[in-house]
C-alpha cells in the first residue's frame, strides 16, 4: 500500500542516493562534517590506496556532496549538505506518512475493540 | 525482526538490496488488524499519512487477481492515486499485492504479514521490486536508489550531521 508521495525524482537525488549507498563514502562524509580534509587525511582511517579514495571522492563530487578547492595544492575537500537535505526531506516524508498512519491506526483499533466489547464479538 | 517488539514505534529497515521493511506492533488481535488493513470501510479511517489528507476513493476487491485503488485528497484539492492487484490473500495472516503510483513509477510487490502474540499483532510490510525490468525502471526515476540504498542507511549519516 502507499508510501508517502515521493517527490518527482531528480537526477541529483539519484546521484545522491548512489553516492550514499557505499559505507566508505558515508564514512568520508561523516569525517568531513568535522571540517575540511585532504585526500591523504581522508584515506588514513581506511586501508585503501590513494587512487581508491580518489575514486570515492569523485563520486561524491559528482553527486554534489563535496566540493574540492582548486586554490591549494592539496585540494582540501569539504562537505556540501544541500543534496543531503533533499534526501532527508524525501526519507522524512516516507516516515511521516507511516508514522502518522500507524498512530491513527492505534486509535482506530482501540475504537474497534471498544465497539466489539459493547456489541459482542462479530466476525 | 529484531528490535520490533515494542508497540507505538514504527521500525524501518532494508533487509535486502531490493526491499524496504516497515514493522509496527499494534495492541489488537490480528483478525481486527487484518480487517483494518483490508476492509474499505476501515482503510480510509487511518491510512492517511500526515494531517490534511482524506481518502475519498478506496476500492478493494480482496481476492487473488482482484484490483485495488486508493485516491487521497488534500485540503487544497491536490490528489494522489495508487492502484494494483492482489496476488495472495490469506486472512488473517498475509496479503501480497502489486502497487504503482502511475506509469512513470516502478511497480512494487508488497507483502504484509500479521503475527499475533498475546493479543498484540506485529504488522510487517515489505516493499520489493519484483524484477530487473522494474528495478531498471526505478533506476531511471531515481526511486530505486532511494528505496534500496539510501533510506535506512541514511540514518547513521544524518545522525552525524545533526
Amino acid at each position: 500500500m502507499p508510501v508517502a508521495a515521493p517527490p518527482r525524482p531528480s537526477d541529483r537525488l539519484d546521484a545522491t542516493f548512489s553516492a550514499l549507498a557505499d559505507p566508505t563514502r558515508r564514512a568520508i562524509l561523516a569525517r568531513l562534517t568535522t571540517g575540511e580534509a585532504s585526500v591523504l587525511e581522508l584515506a588514513e582511517p581506511f586501508s585503501m590506496t590513494l587512487p581508491a579514495v580518489s575514486k570515492h571522492l569523485k563520486v561524491l563530487e559528482r553527486a554534489g556532496l563535496i566540493a574540492r578547492s582548486r586554490r591549494a595544492q592539496w585540494r582540501p575537500c569539504r562537505l556540501d549538505a544541500e543534496p543531503l537535505k533533499e534526501v532527508a526531506e524525501w526519507a522524512g516524508e516516507f516516515r511521516r506518512f507511516w508514522d502518522a498512519s500507524y498512530e491513527r491506526l492505534d486509535t482506530y483499533l482501540q475504537q474497534l475493540k471498544d465497539e466489539e466489547k459493547s456489541h459482542g464479538r462479530r466476525r | 525482526m529484531a528490535g520490533a517488539g515494542r508497540s507505538g514505534v514504527t521500525t524501518y529497515a532494508t533487509p535486502s538490496d531490493l526491499e524496504v521493511q516497515i514493522t509496527r506492533v499494534v495492541d489488537a488481535p490480528r483478525r481486527l488488524v487484518f480487517d483494518a488493513w483490508t476492509n474499505p470501510r476501515h482503510v480510509p479511517q487511518w491510512l492517511l499519512g500526515p494531517p490534511g489528507w482524506t481518502m475519498p476513493v478506496c476500492e478493494i476487491d480482496l481476492k487473488v487477481g482482484g484490483a485495488w485503488r486508493y485516491v487521497w485528497r488534500k485540503s487544497d484539492g491536490t490528489e494522489m492515486a495508487m492502484a494494483g492487484t492482489y496476488r495472495e490473500v490469506k486472512p488473517p495472516e498475509r496479503v501480497v499485492w502489486t502497487e504503482r503510483w502511475g506509469p512513470e513509477w516502478p511497480e512494487t510487490m508488497n507483502t504484509i504479514a500479521f503475527a499475533e502474540t498475546g493479543g498484540r499483532t506485529t504488522v510487517t510490510m515489505t516493499i520489493k521490486y519484483p524484477s530487473r525490468e522494474a528495478r531498471d525502471a526505478a533506476l531511471q526515476t531515481g526511486m530505486k536508489e532511494g528505496m534500496d540504498a539510501g533510506f535506512a542507511r541514511l540514518d547513521e549519516l544524518l545522525r552525524t550531521l545533526s
